[in-house]
């Protein structure tokens, strides 16, 4: 075999919370009161825009979960196959280059210099201390003069090529159109670009060329620039920017799915029951939220980090450690955040079982099992959604702060916060090296804001005193 | 004239923009005389209370705006003015009073404040004048204790106090026109009473005109000069109260004075209004009456009526137009097979609650120690025959509905004994329980909020056969269907959504759902009180009608005089959580004995009120449960108390086989010599 599948913790874990979301999907398709909402999330602008963002980037995040050791050349007779140490995933594979094409040291976004002077040899044998040539930016060209016409001809090449590709699957549409609705090609491709359909197709082709513009853009011009330059050891910021991807997802998703089940399983009970039940609960988390949310974490972490140095044979590759103390930080996060929606779906449920239709379940025998699973629980379900959503945005930036204080994720796994904080010396050197921390910047940036905007958008479909004001 | 105090004049309001906005008010025109009282009568979504905002200016913005129309008063014309010219206006010249008193009043203001801020905004008074202008306006209303009350928030206030209140502050900038927007609607009927009373009264002492919005024909009865009646954004009919009551024109009219229950109806069916209002997002090239009219022929569907004024009744409808020649068509008369008398209830208990007692624990401080009980039902005995309706009467807060959920155990009764064909239910554990429930079922007040609204109407159904022996899930799609047509709706309505359907509709999915458990005994809570009533009528012959078919017996927990008129067999009155008064229908409605069942029912208004009797009116309010008072509940109120009253609570007195009173004046000791 050509290599070794490995499954992370947390790999596991991003594919089952897929399964889940993939079942939830079919579920809500067969239901119309709960497909209406979703229907509307899609018909508005701001959710077409929020969805075709996230969605690439969760394209990224999973591409980046598939994990394996690739087997290394077999040297000679020996029949076993060995595997590599080093544990690379699918996303590795796909953008080879960027991880290899290493330089020595810093150099700015499109330089064809490292940003750092260095004692060389020029060819006439006389020692030069100057800014040498990359070893892989710009080493195409042969003068360094024409890298402005170079990369504005990539650029155009890839605008063109992107428009050819948003056309196609324009045509596409039309076709697929044609075939389902009747009426000519034309007809079609009319409706499409007056805006005639329910859901925003204009705001729709109008992101996927924006989409395909950047995606292109930087596939084509990473491949003989450093987009957004090199760090201190040399390796790709746009490499370490889309890496970090994953670990903002997997904060960001599993976090929640370590909360769901306590808030809802406490929430419910104590709203349901009542009585001790519902004292126990409202203890537990007033006092846990008294505790000062760091400190539990930076306690738990570094409880983590003196097991797993006191055990280092439980951990195979250096991957499966980072990824242990990824998924500890999820848990911990996950305990320390699930009051908030618990004190929500406690008073949610303390209304819900006064309510009519619960009491008219009890007066036709039903057990509290199924009055909790047939009525309170799915009266809960947008909360529920609502608070994910919402809660998404607010631990990918806390990882980014937690990484930063230095209780986050391993050092050794890429980071938005792990970026920024070797930003921190970056910045203090003159002259000042700024893209590291911009890619982070930009790249959390436009997650978070996509996140923040779907969260509205979800929260304005679920609310009831909206549904009229749309 | 000089006496026209308001004229409207082809009023549109209109909802939404694009092709087809929503015409909530679609040219209406009448006019307020000074001093007068005029009612504007119609069914909820009919276009009242956006006719009223519109007058002031308050309608919803931007969600609707004015289109045409002119609202003049005194000659000048409303509509064009600026907002800070119609602050001049509003609460100056015509003020408003709305439904709900909880939720006008600002409850971190006290009465005082709010009162001061309408003196202040129109009036350049100072502190002192204020107050003491306040202090008069809370007298005038007839706030006792006027001094304390003026310092106090809206949540130290009951309803009937806060509604006074509303009346205080629309009072205070000393109007032309109070708008009052079913201003009675939320209240029990001794305190309407009160109310309405006041409303007049003030009127004779200012000469104010009164614009009434109200649904009920009892209220128009008796406040009414002038009756207007709004149906689907138009006004129908318009009249002085002789002609409206004893000459009602419009199809409609009659339809809405036919629906009442009644005494003289038991032994029929209530007359219903086919089909509902129709959508008003359309144009209108016909009567808007025509698809629910008996009296519809053609020429209704192709024409739109146009207004006819004799002697100051007006009608908008083709049988009244001398150029049309109408078709009279005769209206079938409902067949009248639901006689009330054909059902004998037999003269054994099939539910008995014997000296029942719910008491809910008042905790306090932080390590919620009890403090007191709220004695919401105190001792109830009663028994619920086979086949037989029981009505249990009384105002809100007298803990009716408690009664029903402590029989159902759907509160932890505190004492006493529930049992069902003899079995004890208070003493049965969880499980054996479950096996009774289904023979016992329940339909509540609020259509709306009886559903789950994420269930589908089978589902909503088929929990309802939890317990029941049909177990093949086609049998019980069978069965859905079954009693989705029994109870009037049509099958195919089953994979629908709650929120789909009316009230009306939403009930009788309800009661569908009842019926899937097969019960012996239906409470119902108040079941039409939040319907309107040509659907109230729907329901009630809906009720009637299972209850012969499949023998139930109904507790009908209700407020509502008329129905119970209509109804019940028997019925028991209660007071602050103890039955005061039980007897057959005839004994306590037509002559009742507790003074308080006495004044229920003469604080009723009633519709035939040319005879006006003289009523018994009761002073204050339904004391709180927490802290009763000592001896009868009622002595506060009561006009015949005696000394004994205010010592010790009063025994049971039979007066005859089925006619009991808790009353000193029944007893032989005390009794009689006072009573008259």
């Amino acid at each position: 075999m050509p290599f070794l599948p490995v499954f992370l913790w947390t790999d596991i874990l991003i594919f089952l919370l897929l399964a889940v979301v993939a079942a939830a999907v079919i579920y809500v398709r067969r239901r119309p009161h709960l497909r209406a909402p979703w229907k509307s999330v899609i018909q508005r602008r701001r959710g077409m825009i929020s969805i075709m963002v996230l969605s690439c980037y969760v394209v990224i995040g999973l591409l980046d979960s598939l994990h394996y050791r690739p087997a290394l050349e077999n040297d000679g007779d020996s029949t076993s196959t060995h595997y590599a140490t080093e544990v690379i995933s699918v996303f590795d594979r796909i953008a080879q280059p960027l991880r290899q094409q290493v330089e020595k040291t810093y150099s700015a976004p499109f330089a064809h210099r490292l940003y750092v002077k260095e004692m060389q040899t020029a060819e006439d044998g006389a020692l030069v201390y100057d800014y040498p040539r990359l070893k892989y930016g710009a080493s195409h060209l042969d003068n360094p003069a024409n890298k402005l016409e170079d990369i504005t001809s990539t650029i155009v090449k890839a605008t063109l090529l992107s428009l050819l590709l948003v056309i196609i699957v324009f045509i596409l549409h039309c076709l697929f159109n044609r075939k389902r609705l009747g009426g000519s090609v034309v007809r079609q491709a009319a409706r499409i670009t007056r805006g005639e359909s329910t859901y925003p197709l204009r705001t729709f082709y109008l992101m996927l060329f924006l989409i395909t513009v950047t995606a292109v853009n930087l596939v084509m011009l990473s491949a003989d620039y450093h987009v957004f330059g090199t760090d201190k050891v040399g390796q790709d910021v746009l490499y370490q920017a889309l890496k970090s991807i994953r670990t903002g997802l997997v904060i960001g998703t599993l976090t929640t799915l370590v909360m769901l089940p306590l808030a809802i399983m406490m929430g419910i009970a104590a709203g349901y029951f009542r009585g001790w039940a519902d004292d126990v609960i409202q203890y537990i988390y007033t006092t846990l939220n008294s505790i000062p949310g760091v400190l539990l974490i930076a306690a738990a972490v570094l409880i983590l980090q003196v097991y797993m140095n006191n055990n280092p044979e439980q951990f195979e590759t250096i991957a499966e450690r980072a990824d242990m103390r990824l998924l500890f930080l999820c848990i911990i996060l996950g305990v320390t955040s699930w009051t908030g929606l618990c004190r929500i779906l406690r008073a949610e449920t303390l209304k819900l079982r006064e309510a009519e239709y619960v009491l008219a379940s009890r007066s036709l025998g039903a057990s509290n099992f199924s009055i909790l699973h047939k009525h309170i629980l799915p009266n809960l379900m947008h909360l529920v959604l609502i608070a994910v959503v919402l809660d998404f945005s607010g631990l990918v930036l806390a990882e980014a702060v937690l990484s930063y204080v230095g209780v986050g994720v391993d050092p050794s796994m890429i980071s938005w916060g792990n970026m920024i904080n070797s930003a921190r010396l970056e910045m203090a050197r003159d002259p000042v090296v700024w893209w590291s921390l911009t890619a982070a910047f930009i790249s959390m940036f436009i997650l978070v804001l996509a996140a923040n905007l779907f969260a509205d958008v979800v929260r304005d479909a679920f609310d009831p005193r909206m549904q009229g004001a749309r | 004239m000089t006496d026209t105090l308001l004229q409207v004049k082809g009023l549109k309001t209109w909802f939404g923009d694009g092709d087809n906005p929503a015409r909530a008010v679609d040219g209406i025109g009448f006019s307020i005389r000074r001093g007068e009282t005029f009612a504007l009568l119609g069914e909820s979504g009919c276009g009242k209370s956006i006719t009223a905002l519109s007058l002031l200016r308050l309608n919803p913005h931007p969600a609707s705006r004015i289109v045409a129309g002119e609202v003049l008063l005194n000659g000048q014309n409303l509509l064009p003015l600026s907002e800070a010219e119609m602050e001049k206006i509003r609460g100056r010249r015509v003020s408003m009073i709305f439904q709900e008193p909880q939720s006008s009043l600002n409850p971190v203001l006290s009465v005082g404040q709010q009162i001061a801020e309408v003196l202040n905004w129109h009036f350049n008074t100072d502190k002192q004048g204020t107050y003491e202008r306040s202090i008069e306006l809370l007298k005038s209303v007839g706030i006792p204790d006027p001094h304390q009350r003026i310092k106090e928030y809206p949540h130290q206030l009951s309803g009937g106090m806060k509604q006074r209140v509303m009346i205080a502050i629309a009072l205070a900038g000393e109007p032309e026109l109070l708008i009052a927007d079913e201003p009675t609607t939320a209240l029990d009927v001794t305190i309407q009473a009160q109310i309405l009373d006041l409303l007049k009264d003030i009127q004779q002492k200012t000469g104010m005109a009164i614009m009434l919005i109200t649904h009920d024909l009892g209220v128009v009865a008796q406040m009414a000069d002038h009756v207007a009646v709004m149906y689907a954004g138009q006004i129908v009919e318009t009249a002085s109260r002789r002609q409206f009551f004893n000459d009602t024109q419009h199809p409609y009219t009659r339809k809405l004075f036919e629906a009442l229950p009644s005494e003289q109806k038991r032994e029929e069916k209530l007359t219903v209004i086919k089909g509902s209002v129709p959508p008003l997002n359309q144009p209108f090239n016909c009567c808007r009456f025509s698809d629910r009219c008996d009296f519809a022929w053609q020429h209704c569907h192709d024409v739109a009526p146009r207004w006819l004024e004799s002697e100051g009744h007006g009608v908008r409808c083709h049988l009244y137009d001398p150029e049309v020649s109408a078709e009279r068509v005769k209206p079938e008369l409902a067949v009248t097979s639901s006689r009330l008398s054909e059902v004998v209830p037999a003269d054994k208990a099939l539910l008995k609650a014997d000296r029942l007692k719910v008491h809910f624990p008042i905790k306090k401080g932080i390590l919620q120690r009890v403090v007191g009980h709220v004695k919401a039902v105190d001792g109830i005995s009663l028994d619920l025959r086979p086949a037989e309706t029981l009505a249990l009467v009384g105002e809100s807060g007298c803990g009716k509905t408690t009664v029903g959920k402590g029989i159902l155990q759907l509160v932890p009764v505190t004492s006493g004994e529930v049992s069902f064909r003899g079995k004890a239910l208070t003493r049965l554990p969880e499980r054996e329980l479950k096996e009774v429930r289904s023979a016992m079922q329940i339909i509540f007040q609020d259509p709306f909020s009886s559903m789950n609204p994420r269930m589908t109407i089978t589902q909503v159904i088929e929990e309802g056969m939890l317990t029941s022996s049909i177990k093949a899930p086609a049998d019980r799609a069978r069965k859905v269907d079954e009693l989705l047509q029994r109870v009037g709706l049509r099958p195919d309505i089953k994979y629908r959504y709650p929120h789909e359907f009316s009230g009306g509709q939403r009930q009788r999915i309800c009661i569908a759902r009842a019926l899937a458990a097969e019960p012996e005994v239906i409470i119902c809570d108040e079941p039409t009180s939040a319907l309107d009533v040509s659907v109230q009528a729907q329901i009630l012959n809906l009720l009637r009608d299972i209850q012969h078919e499949f023998g139930l017996s109904y507790l009908f927990i209700t407020h509502n005089i008329a129905v119970v008129d209509y109804l019940a067999h028997r019925v028991a009155v209660m007071y602050l959580g103890r039955v005061v008064e039980e007897g057959l229908r005839d004994e306590v409605l037509n002559s009742p004995k507790h003074p308080y069942t006495q004044a229920l029912l003469s604080a009723v208004p009633k519709i035939d009120s040319e005879t006006r009797q003289e009523s018994v009116k009761l002073e204050g309010e339904l004391p709180s449960p927490a802290n009763p008072p000592k001896g009868c509940h009622f002595h506060q109120r009561c006009p015949h108390v005696m000394p004994i009253c205010r010592e010790t609570y009063p025994d049971l007195t039979q007066l005859s086989r089925s006619h009991t009173v808790k009353c000193y004046l029944y007893e032989d000791n005390y009794g009689s010599t006072d009573s008259n």
